[in-house]
């Protein structure tokens, strides 16, 4: 069991991350991104601004997309979280991941987690996303070099399955 | 500069333990789902002890069908309410508000009661705790004179939650739980012209569900908005409008973003029985520019948000009429 922040009013939390049970003692005011940064060490999740702006911290909580800058540990409690670090599988890419490697759909890469998780969380959802759906799904989440145009192509390649 | 301060989670399973917590507790506050008051928190904007959370109080979730009205409770999501399908079908406005929120991460936490309550806005108010110290605290929180209106004495704040218009040109009326009791009031009535006090709700009051009555009227809602992606609106309209033949016989048009409370336009029967030309155009534009008054609050001048504020009118109001189908979602 990790230890997050020393606090007597720190309680434990049981929660599934990326397929595994995990507990850990946590303050009810500690943010998720933080107990996955600085606790866990999982630091695919970006922290990109001070509140909701960004959609780098966005991971996904029972399959759906919710920015973790936002939510606390506390939140997710019985819950099923899943970030970056649960997709590449025994070094093989996720679709998603190959796709946005194949079409140059990340530049410095700040913004690629948050873009993936919340592409996954279209894709779950509806399998053959048209490009209106896609630019809906990813509107929260900020792109400061590709332009956007390389991602739409790459969440196109991989709901298509290509390659 | 990150200042979240310390604080404990309760959740309450019931109404009435909520309503106790928060009794017990001055230094407590509700929350839903955190997307405004995380948010606030994090910018130093209050430091509570105890946050409660409203979301396993079971009554809160359901949203339900009755007397062909429908019944929505106030820890829905937004991603629910705009995925659902009797909401879709009858309250069509209701649906388009709800998808113009922020963007599906936000949408996923965001419940119709946080949005309902959700704090005023204002340029000099929603910034980080250390540029609010270095430009000056105002009235609104910790200092004494508004940026925007220094000669003024209240805070112009823009109540800018995009479900209020909706629900209010739908006819909207919600249940408020508090220590005395419950009471059922139009949404209307929930809000004062004040931002700094813009809803009247003792600290103890929980909005428990919102009740839309059977029948609506044909309605939509459009927003303008800073930028397309996601943004808050600078000014949302909606119209509920029943016509036969092109004559109007009901017109209910309801505003946010441009004032510290959602509201909903007054006088508008002297716009019914009618036929819309150009003539009915130019009243209710006149009608719309005296009672929205947007201050500098945002970005974009207040002027434009006036404008905007009528034009958006207008075109939702020809357009159910029938009278061209422009813009039915959102602009
Ligand atoms: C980047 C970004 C973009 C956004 N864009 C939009 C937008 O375009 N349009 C828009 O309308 N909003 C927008 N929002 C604001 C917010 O996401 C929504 O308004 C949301 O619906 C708030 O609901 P919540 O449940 O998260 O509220 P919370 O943050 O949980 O609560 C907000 C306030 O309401 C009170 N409250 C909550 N529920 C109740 C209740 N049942 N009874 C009494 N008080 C209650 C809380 O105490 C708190 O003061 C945006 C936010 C962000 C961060
Ligand atoms: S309108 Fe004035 S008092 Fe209100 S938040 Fe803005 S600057 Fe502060
Ligand atoms: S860090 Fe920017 S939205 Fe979470
Ligand atoms: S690749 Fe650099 S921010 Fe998107």
């Amino acid at each position: 069991m990790e230890r997050d922040q020393r606090s007597p009013r720190a309680k434990i939390r049981a929660f599934r991350l990326n397929g595994r049970a995990r507990e850990i003692l946590v303050a009810d005011s500690r943010l998720l991104i933080d107990t996955l940064r600085e606790t866990l060490g999982l630091t695919g999740t970006k922290h990109g601004c001070d509140g909701g702006e960004c959609g780098a911290c966005t991971v996904l909580i029972d399959g759906r997309p919710r920015l973790a800058c936002l939510t606390r540990t506390e939140e997710c409690e019985g819950h099923d979280v899943e970030t970056i670090e649960g997709f590449a599988e025994q070094g093989r890419m996720s679709r998603l991941q190959r796709a946005f490697h194949e079409r140059l759909g990340t530049q410095c890469g700040y913004c690629t987690p948050g873009m993936i998780l919340a592409a996954e969380g279209l894709l779950r959802r509806d399998p053959a996303p048209d490009a209106a759906a896609i630019r809906a799904a990813l509107a929260g989440n900020l792109c400061r070099c590709t332009g956007y145009v390389k991602i739409i192509e790459a969440v196109a390649d991989a709901a298509r399955g290509v390659p | 500069m990150e200042i979240l301060p310390r604080f404990d989670v309760l959740r309450p399973a019931s109404l009435a333990a909520a309503i106790e917590a928060r009794r017990r507790c001055a230094a407590s506050r509700f929350i839903a789902g955190g997307t405004d008051l995380m948010v606030n928190l994090r910018h130093g904007l209050g430091a509570p002890e105890t946050l409660i959370d409203l979301r396993h109080i079971a009554e809160l979730r359901l949203l339900s069908k009755e007397n062909g009205g429908i019944t929505i409770g106030a820890a829905v999501t937004l991603a629910e309410l705009a995925a659902n399908p009797a909401i879709g079908c009858d309250y069509p406005a209701i649906a388009a508000a709800a998808r113009a929120v922020g963007a599906p991460a936000h949408r996923e936490a965001a419940t119709l009661g946080g949005n309902l309550c959700l704090d005023t806005r204002c340029l000099f108010y929603n910034r980080s705790a250390w540029w609010r110290e270095a430009n000056g605290f105002c009235l609104k929180h910790q200092g004494e004179t508004c940026h925007v209106a220094p000669t003024g004495k209240r805070c112009h704040a823009a109540y800018s939650g995009d479900l209020a218009p909706a629900l209010l040109v739908y006819d909207a009326t919600i249940e408020i739980a508090g220590r005395a009791g419950t009471r059922r009031i139009p949404l209307a009535d929930l809000y004062a012209e004040d931002g700094a006090a813009h809803l009247r709700l003792a600290p103890d009051e929980v909005l428990v569900r919102i009740h839309l009555p059977a029948a609506p009227w044909p309605a939509a809602y459009a927003k303008a908005r800073a930028r397309g992606a996601i943004d808050f609106p600078q000014a949302g309209v909606a119209v509920a409008l029943r016509a036969e033949a092109g004559w109007i016989t009901g017109l209910r048009v309801a505003f946010t973003g441009t004032n510290a409370r959602p509201f909903l336009l007054a006088g508008v029967a002297a716009l019914e029985n009618t036929r819309i030309d150009a003539a009915w155009r130019d009243r209710l534009t006149k009608l719309v520019q005296k009672q929205v008054s947007p201050m500098r609050t945002t970005l974009l001048a207040a002027q434009y948000r006036r404008r905007v504020a009528s034009a958006l009118a207008q075109r939702l109001a020809a357009a159910l009429a029938g009278m061209g189908a422009e813009n039915h979602g959102s602009v």
